[in-house]
């Protein structure tokens, strides 16, 4: 799977950071940083989680 | 097993009910009712980037029509419930009675309103789509003073979007410091600068006598005797629960439904979102929060909860989280802060436009305040999960650069 972030949505608030660290960063430039762009299939519900708690509906899986 | 589980409140608590409901395996009916006409939408972006006309309306969607269809929701828009009876297990949904297995409560909140100015135009109230365009529609039309009444987080977020629209905004507010009760004076003070440098005339301390007008609104009568001028007035002075439907329910209601530590309202019953009070096992008491993460994560929770009925669920005890948009600032909080609380810049200074505070009480780190600064939100927000103490708050500020 690969993790896809529409940084034109993206506010980053850092949610999907807290979720899954080793994922997403936000870093101080407030900027949103894809860490791993295709995680292994153990990390599907942390991403997952991070798809719906993003406010902004910014972040999307493909198979 | 259920064979079917319907849901009161299409929105954001109801929608991810019905979309967790699936994604556990329930394969019963999901009846989902609600009372607005319009397909489920977002709410936050009404008193932002939605007001100021920059966001068109398909992005507010919460659940595209492919997605209710895939998900076999049965969703009848425009439809009240008007009243529950748990002992036969059946509601009345505009005049028909329904009967159902499992029910989830995802009703909400509604705008407060003052009084007797329902009938007075231009004086508005912000929940809805409909009351975001109609804002947005008199923002256009020239009526250039506007006037807010309350100075909570939708009064600062308006205030935010009017100013930036080049309109002249006047913030009534009854406390001396907007958002003191909960943000505490110096992180009040903050946002209050923030609103008089960007030329909002903000009038604290003050009360509302009555909105004074014809047809047409003119002005706000202040207790004090004072007339401020209005060509608009939005007010925004909090939220109730939506639940006088339930009154005669059996169910206990004060200010919102009341819950067990796990969202339970009665056997077989739930609730989650803005209309919920659950006991939250962290703060020993209990709470009802109005923020779309808790309105999402609750809507999830409760689904969770009905289908798995065991003896030992465990409790719903997130950390409560925001966030709010005014002007070129992004504030989100984490925890529950209090105006006595100890508090703490630890990050930056408020002169800097972007700083990270901490607030704490007996030893503990309870919440954290940010602004434009997400990272270090969520990098709290984690510690006060933990449990950390006031001391290893300090001790990892100290540690960023
Ligand atoms: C303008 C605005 C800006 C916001 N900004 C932010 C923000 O920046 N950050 C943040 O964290 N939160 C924000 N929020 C709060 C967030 O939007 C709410 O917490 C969230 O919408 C709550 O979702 P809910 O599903 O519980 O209730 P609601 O969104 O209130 O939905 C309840 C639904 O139930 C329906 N209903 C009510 N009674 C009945 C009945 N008897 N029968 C059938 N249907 C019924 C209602 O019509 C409504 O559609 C904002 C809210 C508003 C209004
Ligand atoms: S949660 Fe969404 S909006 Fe926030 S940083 Fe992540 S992708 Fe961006």
């Amino acid at each position: 799977m690969r993790v896809v972030v529409d940084f034109d949505l993206c506010e980053s608030n850092a949610i999907c950071m807290q979720i899954a660290p080793d994922i997403f960063e936000v870093r101080d430039d407030d900027f949103l940083y894809v860490l791993e762009e295709t995680p292994s299939e153990d990390r599907r519900s942390s991403l997952e989680e991070s798809v719906q708690r993003c406010p902004k509906q910014a972040i999307s899986i493909e198979e | 097993m259920r064979s079917s589980i319907t849901i009161v409140g299409a929105s954001l608590s109801g929608i991810r009910a019905a979309e967790t409901l699936r994604a556990e395996g329930f394969k019963g009916k999901i009846k989902l009712f609600g009372e607005e006409e319009r397909t489920p939408y977002d709410r936050p972006p009404l008193s932002k980037n939605f007001l100021d006309g920059e966001m068109p309306f398909e992005r507010l969607s919460l659940i595209s029509e492919e997605k209710i269809l895939e998900l076999e929701i049965e969703l009848a828009l425009g439809s009240k419930a008007t009243n529950l009876d748990v002992e036969s297990q059946t509601l009345e949904i505009e005049g028909i009675k329904e009967s159902y297995d499992g029910l989830i409560i995802a009703t909400g909140a509604r705008a407060r309103k003052l009084p007797n100015s329902d009938k007075i135009q231009g004086v508005h109230t912000l929940r809805s789509i409909d009351d975001s365009i109609r804002i947005r529609e008199a923002f256009k039309s020239g009526k250039s003073k506007v006037v807010i009444v309350g100075a909570g987080f939708i009064g600062c977020e308006v205030a935010s979007t009017a100013s930036n629209l080049g309109l002249e905004v006047t913030v009534l507010e009854t406390q001396h410091v907007p958002l003191c009760h909960v943000l505490g004076e110096k992180v009040g003070t903050i946002i209050s600068d923030l609103h008089t440098t960007n030329g909002v005339e903000l009038n604290c301390g003050v009360k509302v006598q009555e909105i004074q007008g014809g047809d047409h609104v003119e002005g706000v009568l202040l207790t004090d005797g004072t007339l401020i001028e209005a060509d608009l007035v939005i007010v925004g002075i909090g939220a109730v629960p939506n639940t006088e439907w339930l009154e005669n329910s059996g169910l206990t209601i004060d200010d919102g439904v009341c819950c067990d530590e796990t969202c339970l309202a009665a056997p077989n019953i739930v609730a989650a979102g803005d209309v919920a009070r659950w006991y939250h096992v962290g703060y020993g008491k209990s709470i009802r929060l109005e923020h779309w993460d808790n309105a999402a994560e609750q809507g999830k929770y409760s689904a969770q909860r009905l289908l798995h009925d065991e003896a030992n669920n465990p409790p719903y005890a997130p950390v409560p989280w925001f966030w709010s948009d005014q002007f070129d600032r992004k504030i989100q909080l984490a925890g529950i802060s209090s105006p006595e609380d100890e508090f703490e810049v630890v990050v930056d200074s408020p002169q800097e436009g972007r700083f990270t505070g901490i607030y704490g009480n007996e030893g503990k780190l309870r919440a954290v305040i940010g602004i434009n600064r997400p990272r270090h939100v969520m990098q709290f927000k984690s510690l006060i999960e933990k449990g950390s103490s006031w001391k290893e708050a300090l001790e990892f500020a100290s540690g960023i650069e």
